[in-house]
């Protein structure tokens, strides 16, 4: 079982395992993206209280969704990397760390530009924007850390440490609607009843969710190629690959 | 609905689409971010095999 691991966690496996998957993922989030836009511009209908503006919840919850959802990949493989030393759980946590920045800074864009024509600000300080402001900071902190340290392993062990330990902020931030009186509405999908959302909005939703995943699986993959190649380049299977390029 | 009418977005038009172009801004740039690592990665190994190779046959 061990050995199992061991080999199918090489890099240099992972290398060459990894391109076929980006191929299909790749295309298969094209695809349900392009479904899930159209469903939600043309088809979605208007929203009684809020207009057309609440368009913007195709990119805004599912950018938030995958924020906190690349987050916890990272504080995940991060543990593994440092409890088990597997490099290329490492490696998908430095590789994930700026993907998950850009979708928190998406996020917190996507809500300010939805906030100011309903609630007539751009930002407030409320307790889920708060969080989710410092959940930008902690990946931010997290790509400082790896570039600072020069010794691969100890940036890894220290930046790994900061992702576990701010993985308090996750339930902060999903429950943050429910624990302090907050501007953000409350949640309107993961509900425990029925969501309290037309069907012909919440399919679109969930299809634009499982696109920014799809795109994040081929990104991160091949942001964990380019780690593969450039920690493993002096090892012969990187100088060999490398020579025939 | 025609499209100056979808355009409009029921007068929200400039909210949703900086959201939808902020949105594709960040989706290319997640794209082309790590083809050009890439690109800088292989030519850094690259430069140190020939330097190795230099060094090889000056000895």
């Amino acid at each position: 079982m061990w050995n199992w691991i061991q080999r199918f966690s090489s890099p240099k496996h992972f290398y060459s395992m990894s391109v076929p998957l980006i191929k299909w993922l790749s295309i298969s989030a094209l695809l349900i993206g392009l479904y899930g836009l159209y469903l939600g511009l043309f088809v979605a209908p208007t929203d009684y209280q809020q207009g057309e503006s609440y368009r913007i919840i195709f990119i805004h919850v599912p950018a938030a969704w995958m924020s906190l959802f690349v987050y916890m990949v990272m504080a995940i493989s991060s543990g593994i990397g440092i409890i088990w030393q597997i490099r290329l759980a490492d490696m998908v946590a430095a590789a994930s760390a700026p993907i998950g920045a850009s979708f928190a800074f998406l996020a917190l864009v996507t809500g300010s530009l939805w906030g100011k024509p309903m609630w007539g600000a751009y930002w407030v300080w409320d307790a889920r924007l708060t969080s989710e402001l410092i959940l930008l900071f902690l990946y931010l902190g997290y790509m400082a850390l790896q570039s600072a340290i020069d010794d691969q392993r100890s940036a890894d062990k220290a930046s790994g440490l900061l992702a576990i330990v701010g993985v308090v902020n996750i339930p902060i931030i999903h429950y943050s609607v429910e624990w302090w009186n907050t501007l953000h509405q409350g949640a309107t999908v993961t509900k425990f009843d029925t969501p309290s959302m037309h069907i012909d909005m919440l399919i679109p939703l969930l299809l634009m969710a499982l696109a920014f995943k799809l795109f994040y699986a081929t990104i991160v993959l091949m942001r964990t190629r380019n780690e593969a190649l450039y920690r493993d380049r002096n090892r012969r299977w990187v100088r060999e690959l490398v020579e025939k390029l | 609905m025609n499209w100056s009418e979808f355009f409009n977005m029921g007068g929200y038009a400039f909210y949703v689409w900086s959201s939808y172009a902020l949105a594709l801004v960040i989706i290319l740039a997640n794209i082309v971010s790590p083809l050009m690592q890439r690109k800088k990665v292989i030519k850094r190994i690259k430069r140190t095999l020939k330097r190795e190779q230099l060094e090889r046959e000056q000895l």
